[in-house]
């Protein structure tokens, strides 16, 4: 597989990849700008909402991987990002020694195994099956964490310590918790886009353009499909868990089928199968979410959910990124 | 008294009918799920909220208008189907050419829509729907007390789904509907009017959906977020069962009834569980489902 690619590169007409250099430098710029961005950020816009974007930008991107590049419709990632944050609330709030990234570690941990145990259920069926079965199980994790003693039930979990990274930089006030927040999310989102463009990327595509094709040229698909859900399911854990220690607290609210949908929603509005949607959408979703609490339209927000949600299906299904790089390619090139 | 494995048999006959009776509603929605699904091919998530509206509109016309539960039991399947019908010809039909997944995506959208109004108006805690007169109270027999309201519901959701059954198997529409899952296109060149039928037994699954909703009004608390939860368990029921054939949605509901009602007996912090862990041991066991056809 990856030398085929090469080779391939070898033997391209120098314009092309001259063109295809030049691509690669634009996009690169593009990257290191929203970097400064991301740095700048929290001393214009509050730190703490900005966390709240990123964390839910980085489940939604784990998301995306799923749906947007193996085609594979998840009702169910709630319980992931509820399972991370549960267990690293759960071991920062009784183990005062324990450092936030270990428990951030061991969170991402527990849902990366859940992530395997419902993989393999749900990858033996597909379609509307699939998002059907994911959907279930979720709601079978949502009565467990309801039941449990460990996560508080009803309460759930507050005054969660932040404590110091590595023991040693305090991340107690938000803009060192900032900068951790915006590292994890690089970091997810890197590897991300590395998933993305790399053979198994490819791969994945072809099983979500043409399953019965991808099968009969010999790839295992299941071990593909199953090895996305994995890495998607430990990063949506990862946001958790990341959330968790932000804002010191883990409930309900996370495992609940509706954070499910809310994650489709962003994932959709920014544009399913583009690199950069889900954060749009996440940012989007999480800043209409807080104007909308502010105003009087406040009860209303589930319903303005679902008219975007309706809209969208209906009428921009390629989501905001999505559009604008088919407006971008209609015109400029 | 007589015991059935250590626990009293008037307990036990009693969690049996709880049982039933929300098997009953599992088959009933499972069976308009699995309708909507053969022809149009999409899950219809809505499919609670359509429950809810069903409940809603018994006991707002009963508030507003009068209408008394006999009459709604008629009238509001129609209204809600009608509704529903609309929704077909409006919205899903502008995306019948897209990935099915779509379709989940719309009608979950729209759920939200539904659920998110009447909460605003109606708050989540549930309003009570009388039940009517003749159906009060209950019949002792000898081993257990069992609840008219319930024995009715038992056997007016079974009714309806041997309706169902009937006019799909039975009638010159049903033949269509059936060729229509088949080969839809087939159907239209041979001069069916298809989208006028994919419309009708859209409306035909709502309407199962919302008499189910009438059903359940004096059952339980009217609210808008009765259904949602629902949904989702028969969502599982559908898993188990495959939306293949009629027979299997209906006995798959009921089993499922039985299983929790059971359960309830005797391990009773898996009740809400349950059903989820046989949809896992199905999904080991016989990945297409209990009835299901597809590999």
């Amino acid at each position: 597989m990856a030398t085929s690619h090469t080779t391939e590169a070898v033997n391209l007409p120098s314009a092309v990849q001259e063109r295809q250099r030049r691509a690669k430098f634009r996009r690169n710029m593009f990257y290191l700008a929203l970097l400064a961005v991301g740095l700048v950020a929290p001393f214009v816009a509050y730190p703490v909402f900005l966390m709240k974007i990123l964390c839910f930008a980085l489940f939604a991107c784990a998301f995306n991987l799923l749906l947007g590049y193996a085609g594979l419709l998840s009702f169910g990632h709630a319980a992931f990002l509820a399972t991370g944050g549960y267990v690293t609330g759960y071991l920062l709030a009784s183990y005062p020694g324990l450092t936030p990234e270990l428990g951030i570690l061991a969170g991402t941990a527990m849902a990366t195994l859940l992530g395997a145990l419902f993989g393999v259920l749900s990858i033996r069926r597909q379609g509307i099956y699939f998002a059907m079965v994911t959907l279930a199980l979720a709601q079978l994790m949502f009565f467990v964490f309801v039941q449990s003693s460990f996560t508080g039930g009803e309460d759930g979990l507050h005054g969660v310590p932040r404590g110091s990274l590595f023991g040693v930089i305090d991340i107690s006030s938000n803009l060192a918790m900032y900068y951790f927040v915006f590292a994890v999310f690089v970091f997810g989102f890197a590897v991300i886009q590395r998933t993305v463009h790399s053979p198994f990327g490819q791969v994945l595509k072809a099983i979500r353009e043409n399953e019965p094709r991808a099968i009969s040229l010999g790839y295992n698909v299941d071990a593909y499909k199953l090895l996305a859900f994995v890495l998607s399911a430990a990063l949506a854990g990862l946001a958790g868990s990341t959330k968790t220690v932000v804002f010191q607290l883990a409930s309900l609210t996370d495992a609940h089928w509706h954070m499910s949908g809310e994650v489709i929603l962003m994932t959709l509005l920014g544009g399913v199968g583009t690199l950069l949607g889900p954060l749009m959408g996440a940012g989007l979703v999480v800043s209409l979410q807080h104007l909308l609490a502010q105003s009087p339209l406040g009860n209303w927000v589930s319903v303005i959910l679902g008219i975007i949600f309706v809209v969208c299906v209906l009428s921009f299904r390629s989501g905001i990124i999505g559009e604008l790089s088919k407006m971008y390619r209609k015109n400029f090139k | 008294m007589t015991m059935i494995f250590g626990v009293p048999m008037a307990v036990f006959m009693g969690q049996l009918t709880l049982g039933l009776v929300n098997g009953a509603f599992y088959a009933l929605l499972s069976l308009g799920l699995a309708v909507i699904f053969g022809l149009l091919k999409i899950v219809n998530f809505a499919h609670g909220a359509q429950y809810m509206l069903g409940a809603f509109a018994a006991l707002l016309g009963f508030r507003y208008l009068g209408i008394n539960y006999w009459l709604a039991l008629i009238l509001v399947p129609l209204v809600v189907g009608g509704f529903g019908m609309l929704m077909e010809r409006f919205l899903l039909r502008r995306i019948a050419h897209l990935d099915h997944l779509y379709g989940l995506l719309l009608t979950f959208g729209l759920a939200l829509i539904f659920e998110g109004t009447l909460i605003n108006f109606f708050g989540v805690s549930g309003a009570r729907y009388a039940t009517p007169e003749i159906l009060q109270g209950g019949l002792n027999l000898g081993f257990m007390f069992l609840p008219t309201y319930r024995a009715w519901v038992l056997v007016a959701a079974l009714a309806m789904c041997l309706f169902t059954w009937f006019m799909i198997e039975r009638t010159r529409l049903g033949a269509y509907l059936r060729a229509g899952t088949e080969n839809s296109q087939l159907m239209q060149a041979f001069g069916v009017n298809v989208p006028l039928l994919i419309t009708l037994t859209y409306g035909f699954g709502v309407g199962l959906a919302a008499f189910a909703g009438v059903l359940a009004a004096p059952l339980y608390p009217v609210s808008p977020t009765m259904g949602s939860s629902l949904l989702i368990v028969v969502f599982a029921v559908v898993v188990i069962g495959g939306m293949g054939s009629i027979l299997g949605a209906i006995l798959t509901g009921l089993g499922m009834g039985i299983i929790e009602g059971l359960t309830k007996v005797y391990y009773p912090e898996a009740s809400n569980t349950v059903i989820f862990l046989v949809m896992i041991l199905v999904l080991m066991l016989r990945p297409a489902g209990l009835f299901g056809k597809e590999a």
